[in-house]
């Protein structure tokens, strides 16, 4: 989780990552960042995340999308 | 012969009257309901008494937005876009350059407008488009408007610090549909999916062919360009044939995986712009689409939009660039160097722009227009304006101009267009702020923005989202404990690039 956070603050330093449940719903990330994240995880976690999985749900907080990178990594 | 951009639609109503025009997921408005709408409008400003003035549009992006545009250009006026995803300091400085009589909101946005200095009014687009249609004096308007009449200003990114106001005419606007409607193809039957902002003039391609042609333009929600595979749903359920998308659109699809998986069924016109198409990502919208035409178009705001185009003709491996190709019918491209004179084939000069798609200039700005908008140093007979885009180009082997990069700190950055100057301006501006310097990794495709004072980063992030437009927004900031200087004393901003590239390698 702790390496998750730290590239989304580098995005964003001045978002509550902890807390924000609303990434999405309230515009906090934009489709650059979107495809930032998913590059940062993928050399970060070494895991792929699937065109199907890139929906709001996954990305509307730190935890959903740390959960998604959890259950990637476990398939 | 057409001198009015209205006779577009009045054209097209006649002829498919019922058919949508413009629509989103929620609604959609015929041409009947578009013309209706814009003189519905045009009336009630001329009513008003508004009448050779800025208009601005302040609305959701909707389908009624368009007749809004259309409408202000019945009543003898230019509108002037604006959205409420701009930073209200950027709003407040186009609207103190504009000194608006009138500005069009919808209920939502007038809330949002009434927080906002300025000396005109705000008029409701619901309560306006019931006003019944005044034939004579809509009649009269015309009669007496002329084709060298501005419609519209635009805003782009300004070195300063302040937004510059591109205004464009019926002429040059006439101009560059005619050739891009050939170009494109657009028909009846064509179906546009709409990606770029009303706020610029990207837009214009979708809103203006579809009056010429009686096409339909659907309004993608902006929100969909995060999610890959819905964003191609939505293609397929509404049958888009064509697109004009900036180049990371389309490369946020293709590199996500996402043609692997669903490929949207009906597209055959695939333009885009902006900025250069990354050839691995292009290779596989090729792959996934083969049948498609694929356009590169390529212009500046300052020429009425696009000027030259490409069309794909060939395959293109890995290391080479994809052509911008020719100018449009009735456009010149003339290479310059730096003794103004036309360098030998293939190399290098900057792109200047000669033709009647030339827009007028920069609204109030007259030093700005002069210093872009010259006179044509190969001609020393009589006056002759060309544009000076500041863009370097060359001709390749096969005699197709070919972009290479800019003379100057602008950038294109998520398919805008943007003045490092001007993100710089605004970190300035901030107290306890030394110095400031912005440097594009190319690369990464970030703007990194280096600062040498007493604000965190995190208080120069939060300042500097108030100000500036989202695609403006450094993706990293450093504090420096010193600026790196050049002998004579400017920011070394080479050193800087250096920098990124020696903390890339310690990764």
């Amino acid at each position: 989780m702790e390496t998750l956070l730290e590239i989304l603050k580098e995005l964003h330093p001045e978002v509550d990552f902890e807390n924000c449940d609303t990434l999405i719903d309230d515009n906090v990330l934009d489709s650059f960042d979107i495809i930032t994240i998913i590059a940062e995880i993928s050399s970060e976690y070494d895991v792929n995340i699937p065109a199907e999985e890139i929906v709001p749900e996954n990305f509307n907080s730190a935890k959903a999308l740390y959960a998604l990178i959890k259950r990637l990594s476990d398939e | 012969m057409q001198y009015n951009v209205l006779e577009y639609l009045e054209r097209t109503v006649q002829e498919f009257p019922d058919k949508i025009a413009y629509a989103n997921e929620s609604t959609g408005i015929t041409f009947r309901e578009v013309y209706n709408q814009a003189r519905a409008i045009g009336t009630f400003l001329s009513k008003k008494g508004v009448y050779k003035q800025p208009v601005v549009v302040f609305m959701n992006k909707c389908p009624e937005a368009v007749a809004a545009f259309f409408g202000v250009v019945y009543g003898g006026d230019f509108y002037v876009p604006i959205e409420e995803e701009m930073p209200r300091f950027r709003i407040q400085l186009i609207l103190n350059n504009l000194n608006p009589r009138a500005i069009i909101c919808d209920q939502a946005s007038k809330k949002v407008m009434d927080t906002f200095h300025f000396g005109g009014e705000v008029y409701i687009y619901d309560e306006m488009v019931v006003t019944s249609i005044d034939e004579d004096a809509l009649g009269r308007i015309r009669e007496t408007a002329i084709d060298t009449d501005p419609i519209y200003v635009i805003y782009t990114s300004g070195s300063t610090g302040i937004p510059k106001g591109v205004v464009a005419c019926h002429r040059s606007v006439i101009d560059y549909i005619e050739s891009l409607s050939e170009v494109l193809g657009v028909d009846q039957n064509t179906v546009f999916g709409n990606q770029t902002p009303f706020c610029f003039d990207a837009s214009l391609k979708e809103l203006y062919s579809t009056i010429k042609a009686g096409a339909t333009t659907y309004i993608i929600p902006k929100n969909l360009f995060m999610f890959p595979v819905k964003l191609v749903e939505f293609l397929n359920r509404y049958q888009i044939n064509t697109v004009c998308w900036v180049v990371p659109a389309l490369t946020m699809i293709s590199a996500l995986g996402t043609l692997d998986k669903t490929k949207p069924e009906c597209l055959r016109t695939i333009a885009f712009g902006s900025e250069v198409f990354p050839i691995k990502q292009f290779n596989l919208w090729r792959r996934a689409l083969p049948d498609a035409q694929f356009i590169n178009l390529y212009g500046p705001t300052e020429a009425t939009g696009m000027c030259c185009y490409f069309k794909v003709d060939r395959p293109f491996e890995e290391g080479e660039v994809l052509p911008i190709g020719r100018p449009f019918k009735n456009t010149e491209i003339i290479l310059l160097d730096q003794n103004n004179r036309v360098p030998a084939r293939g190399e290098l000069g900057e792109i200047c722009v000669r033709g009647t798609s030339l827009t007028l200039g920069y609204y109030k700005a007259f030093d700005k227009t002069y210093e872009v908008f010259v006179q044509n140093p190969l001609n020393n007979a009589y006056p002759e304006n060309i544009y000076r885009t500041g863009d370097l180009g060359r001709y390749n082997d096969r005699g197709e101009l070919v972009f290479v990069s800019r003379k100057d700190h602008q950038i294109k950055h998520m398919g805008h267009r943007v003045e490092l100057g001007e993100i710089e301006v605004n970190v300035n501006m901030i107290e306890g702020i030394k110095s400031a310097c912005c440097v594009y990794d190319e690369e990464g495709k970030k703007i990194v923005l280096f600062f040498v004072g007493e604000a965190s980063e995190k208080e120069v992030a939060a300042t500097l989202r108030e100000r500036l437009p989202r695609y403006m927004l450094p993706n990293r900031i450093e504090v420096l404990e010193v600026m790196p200087l050049t002998t004579n004393g400017k920011i070394d901003r080479k050193s800087l690039k250096e920098q990124i590239n020696a903390k890339k390698k310690e990764k």
